[in-house]
């Protein structure tokens, strides 16, 4: 069983503090729905307010169709996977699993089955007597992921769950997360500030910055077509020129900046269109920056090498443009077509307008 | 040698002088303030009773004497055992422990809501309004409530005006005032390890055991109790000890009728000039709280570490 969520305005205060602003969302039925947004964005005050934890200040909270109000964490049919995944330390990892049924009044033996049914979902099978304290990161992870799916809730909640693992075993516990919330089939509600997470395991993301939510839409929208420039400048990189719009034409806006004109697209969306004389920020990829080797572009540069890091797969280079002195990072494939620069070597760069977005000039991510 | 080299380290870590004042401080209060005056005790209670010029005398020889009148009672009487004594005995014992449990039920809840629930400004004024009253000296707190307890007293006052009873209550004759006095006088030393406990649990376990649907009694039955076991565990040792060794309360607030034990002791030290069969009582109060408290942690599963926490 799974169910949709909506939430229909909903503001949450802590006094003067504005933790959700507004916010409206509705969430399908067996998606997997990703908040991404920087620390203090209140993507957790979001969730708990799902969970139960905490009543919206106004507004109104559905799961499947039901209003939340005056329901309890312990009535809805939400489970909620915390940040430091609050499994109980003194109980063994079956007892954990099975709180849920042990709270309904379920019998040991029925327990017992269940738990062991989980525990192979979860590849720990035979691990149910152990304590939680003799688990690997990963292992408990695992286990906080069955205990919250032993409750048969109908939506997921998962706060941050793989933020205190190391980078392997997150990448790992992506794909895995994936994999079972397809194979059970209910909605997951997933909070990270991490937005390699948010793009790989989401059907959709949305982004918050302040208790608003500024975008929502799946993880390729997102990146390549963001809607403000805080979206932009918080997920992926971007190069970022500032300006001044003095023509549109054919969804092509040409942007008056301390580098010259700037030739980029606008957004599709009409909230974020801009228009002749609006202040605007151009934003460009770092992987959308390209040498240039005679063959011209639509916005080219006389740069110098800065410093270049080698990451393996990829070559990132900073530059620092001949007209502004801004600096500007590209990043190319490391596939030996191009041979590293040495600092102060000087060279032609550039990008093709369809590469480069302007956006109205907005809050920005921090850097 | 490792004895050796753990000396070593405690003086190269602490510098001379620190690890000198530890040993020699923690030494005297051990071997001064504990030992010393309980072998004391011991050798008292296992000899004969004799007047100080004798000690060291034949008469002075060792004898179990006082432990089996405590048991049997004097040779001359006519009952087979020492009914008053052992009767006083154990009702102090249990209403040691009745103390203990009404502590017990009167603290958890409000060190749970000091530690979880209450935040900042209220919190601090709770501890403050629950340590206030015991700046307060002992004596004069336990005659306070002799007063208020007593048959023209606040209570008794308060309970006739609003028609309740038609005549006063005799409180202090059925031990009520001296449980209430007891219950008052340690509720600092419950309240406190059971805080320290439960303030080490991560909300976040309530939390998640409330999102997979417990009711808030299994909260606690499963997840608060069990972690702040070691704190209850010395919560109740302590005022099980301390209320079965208490002797003010009992002496002023305890009903005509009914001794503590400690009064016992204490008539014969003072009154009975019988230090002799007083060390032998002090002997017996002693070891049977000390066993009662460990057969207790067999009994709940405690371990010693875990309370020293």
């Amino acid at each position: 069983m799974s169910a949709d969520v909506r939430l229909e305005t909903v503001w949450i205060r802590f006094g003067d503090f504005v933790a959700a602003r507004d916010v409206s969302l509705h969430i399908q039925d067996g998606e997997f729905f990703t908040i991404l947004g920087p620390s203090g964005c209140g993507k957790t005050t979001l969730l708990r307010a799902v969970s139960g934890f905490l009543t919206p200040s106004e507004g109104r909270v559905l799961i499947g169709g039901e209003d939340m109000a005056g329901i309890g964490p312990n009535r809805r049919p939400t489970a909620l996977i915390f940040q430091n995944l609050a499994l109980f330390p003194l109980m063994t990892i079956w007892e954990n699993i099975t709180f849920s049924l042990e709270v309904k009044g379920v019998g040991i033996k029925e327990r017992r089955k269940r738990a062991a049914e989980l525990l192979e979902l979860i590849a720990l099978k035979g691990h149910g007597d152990k304590m939680v304290s003799e688990l690997s990161g990963g292992q408990k992870q695992r286990v906080a992921i069955a205990r919250a799916l032993c409750a048969q809730p109908q939506v997921l909640l998962l706060d941050e769950p793989l933020s205190a693992l190391d980078l392997k075993l997150r990448q790992h516990m992506r794909t895995e997360l994936r994999a079972i919330q397809q194979q059970v089939g209910i909605t997951f509600i997933y909070i990270t500030h991490d937005q390699g997470e948010a793009l790989t395991m989401s059907d959709n993301v949305a982004v918050m910055r302040e208790g608003i939510v500024e975008q929502v839409s799946d993880g390729t929208t997102i990146y390549d077509e963001p809607d403000t420039s805080f979206v932009a400048s918080f997920v992926g990189e971007n190069n970022r020129f500032v300006g001044k719009v003095a023509r549109i034409s054919a969804g092509i806006a040409e942007v008056n900046t301390e580098d010259g004109v700037l030739r980029a697209r606008c957004s599709t969306n009409p909230q974020s269109a801009v228009s002749k004389g609006d202040d605007v920020f151009v934003f460009v990829r770092p992987e959308s920056v390209r040498f240039l080797d005679g063959a011209p572009t639509d916005n080219q540069f006389k740069a110098k090498v800065y410093h270049e890091e080698f990451e393996g797969n990829l070559w990132q280079v900073f530059l620092d443009l001949a007209s502004s002195q801004k600096r500007v990072k590209m990043s190319y494939v490391n596939d030996g077509s191009i041979t590293p620069h040495s600092a102060d070597t000087e060279v032609a760069i550039g990008f093709s307008e369809r590469a480069a977005i302007a956006l109205p000039r907005g809050p920005l991510a921090a850097e | 040698m490792n004895l050796v080299n753990y000396w070593r380290e405690f003086f190269l870590k602490n510098g001379t002088a620190v690890a000198l004042f530890m040993i020699i401080a923690v030494g005297m209060w051990l071997f001064m303030m504990i030992i010393l005056p309980q072998l004391f005790m011991l050798d008292f209670s296992i000899r004969a009773n004799v007047p100080p010029p004798k000690f060291g005398t034949e008469e002075h020889y060792y004898t179990l004497e006082h432990y089996k009148y405590m048991v049997f009672g004097s040779a001359l009487a006519t009952d087979t055992f020492n009914v008053i004594d052992l009767s006083v005995f154990f009702r102090t014992i249990g209403a040691a422990i009745f103390v203990t449990l009404i502590d017990l039920a009167i603290c958890y809840p409000i060190a749970y809501y000091l530690a979880q629930v209450a935040t900042g400004g209220w919190s601090r004024l709770m501890v403050l309004s629950l340590i206030v009253p015991f700046w307060i000296n002992e004596i004069l707190r336990a005659f306070a409530f002799k007063i208020i307890f007593g048959s023209t007293g606040v209570i008794n006052n308060f309970l006739i005006a609003s028609g309740l009873l038609d005549q006063p209550y005799d409180f202090i004759r059925n031990d009520i005032a001296l449980w209430a006095g007891l219950s008052y006088a340690f509720i600092l030393l419950m309240i406190f390890p059971i805080y320290n406990a439960i303030e080490s649990l991560d909300k976040n376990q309530i939390e998640a055991a409330r999102d997979l649907g417990s009711p808030w009694w299994r909260i606690h039955w499963r997840i608060v109790v069990p972690h702040a076991k070691p704190g209850i565990s010395s919560g109740c040792t302590m005022v099980f000890m301390l209320t079965a060794g208490a002797l003010a309360a009992p002496q002023i607030l305890g009903g005509p009728s009914s001794l503590w034990f400690t009064q016992i002791i204490y008539q014969g030290f003072n009154q009975a000039g019988n230090w002799a069969r007083g060390s032998a009582y002090a002997i017996i109060l002693l070891v049977s709280c000390i066993v009662f408290v460990l057969v207790m942690m067999k009994i709940f599963k405690v371990r010693f570490g875990e309370m020293m926490k």
